[in-house]
């Protein structure tokens, strides 16, 4: 693949070269190994919440605030497949109409393809593409995420974790899982009803939080904010944009956001290592291993850790 | 592995998108990844959400009666974006001479109301067949 029109702002080029890497093509990994030293500029932003909290509204309303500041934002909005059909809706775009026909703005959707976690397993590297090709600001928007969909906190470097009155009460708030990503916290929706009640709950599981933090992954200095939006009124959204900038410097410029992103990195390169070993694996198996010694375990002719050891031994005679 | 990606629009001012939902649902559950992008879309916006989007095929449903306004300019824009060579489906109350029209100037197939799902589905997974797939 050229990576010439690509860079030079070709959209068609840039689309295809999503396309591909969402296939895993080795041409298209090829292209992003080559401009990888390119990218790195850009300030990825993950933004994850509850179904129906307002994410993609909330997204299309950062977009918005940053091309009013002279900023390029490419928007990476990912939407649950159906386990059933492989197939998906992808409906983000319906929020994202303010944007149309702004050539500095590029809304991509992805099907989570499978993948739990909130993200599609090539959405880091579409991100990295979107880096390379020169947008200024990167943004990854999550399947509506529930208490485990945290993927996103390994892809950007600030994670938005948006919530909305009347969704759950304070026991909600300190469950594992997303709060303990969130690099800022929205309480978006704020002209409905409750939402004093939300931002105190957040905020003094917050408190719980950093009580309780052993280790600790934030950065010294940087207490997550709690911010309110309208974002169908583009109320609060100043704030949010603002926060992110400071975020963002605070991470750049603390020995602790390097190591942050180091052990990002890290979780990044072993589930890849995990995947390219399972795929290995997978190839060396004859097609319907899997179902017959399965159909064994069911039989209780063997047991399931006997049928592990089993496929690791037939596979490893043949690994070099 | 790649999946056959479908942008399904509705352009002009009608706001009956029921028949749209239906189809994105029939081509999710044909396994298809289906990009919907919502009532009262501009041709411009169709072709441009078409193009970042890279998709196989599109389907524009218009009930408004201004198919023949709308879809001469879509397909005028997909050329003009190199995207001459992607299927367009335009599904809604199109009278028969509108739909050879339509067929004339380009357009894959018409489906007017009571076609069946399966129909639309395998005119859509033909039209997107690549030769690996064969």
């Amino acid at each position: 693949m050229n990576p010439e029109p690509i860079l030079s702002g070709d959209r068609r080029a840039l689309a295809r070269w999503l396309t591909a890497l969402e296939a895993e093509q080795p041409e298209a990994q090829d292209l992003l190994a080559t401009l990888y030293a390119r990218a790195g500029r850009a300030h990825r932003v993950g933004v994850t919440g509850a179904p129906g909290s307002g994410k993609s509204t909330l997204v299309a309303a950062l977009a918005k605030a940053w091309r009013a500041r002279g900023q390029t934002v490419a928007v990476l909005a990912v939407d649950p497949s159906s386990p059933f059909s492989g197939g998906a809706i992808l409906g983000d775009r319906v929020r994202m109409q303010a944007l149309a026909g702004d050539p500095g703005v590029f809304i991509r959707s992805m099907a989570s393809r499978g993948t739990l976690g909130g993200l599609a397993a090539t959405t880091a590297d579409l991100a990295r593409a979107l880096d390379a090709a020169g947008f200024d600001q990167v943004v990854i928007e999550t399947v509506g995420a529930g208490q485990s969909e945290i993927d996103v906190a390994r892809t950007a470097q600030t994670t938005i974790v948006i919530e909305a009155p009347g969704l759950g009460d304070d026991v909600q708030a300190i469950k594992a899982g997303i709060l303990e990503i969130a690099d800022i916290l929205v309480v978006n929706k704020a002209d409905q009803p409750g939402v004093e009640a939300t931002v105190r709950a957040l905020k003094s599981a917050l408190e719980l939080e950093s009580a309780a933090r052993v280790s600790g992954e934030a950065a010294p200095g940087w207490s997550v904010p709690v911010l309110t939006t309208v974002a169908t009124a583009g109320d609060g959204i100043e704030i949010v944009i603002d926060a992110l900038a400071a975020h963002r410097i605070q991470m750049q410029s603390s020995p602790i956001g390097q190591q942050r992103e180091i052990q990002r990195l890290r979780r990044e390169l072993e589930a890849r290592l995990r995947q390219r070993v399972w795929q290995r694996v997978e190839a060396r198996l004859a097609p319907d291993t899997l179902d017959l010694l399965a159909a064994q375990v069911h039989q209780r002719v063997i047991d399931l850790e006997s049928a592990v050891k089993s496929v690791l031994a037939s596979t490893h005679t043949h690994t070099e | 592995m790649k999946k056959i990606r479908v942008l399904i629009a509705k352009p002009g001012l009608d706001g009956h998108d029921r028949g749209a939902k239906v189809i994105a649902r029939a081509l999710r559950d044909a396994g298809m990844e289906v990009i919907y992008t919502g009532l009262r879309q501009t041709p411009e916006m169709v072709a441009e959400a078409a193009l970042q989007e890279d998709v196989d095929a599109i389907g524009l449903s218009i009930l408004s009666g201004a198919h023949l306004a709308l879809t001469p300019r879509v397909l005028a824009l997909m050329r003009a974006n190199g995207q001459g060579d992607v299927p367009v489906f335009v599904g809604g109350i199109i009278p028969a001479d509108d739909a050879e029209a339509l067929r004339g100037l380009g357009v894959a197939a018409v489906f007017g109301p009571g076609t069946p799902m399966s129909a639309v589905v395998d005119a859509v997974a033909r039209a997107t067949a690549r030769p690996a797939d064969a």
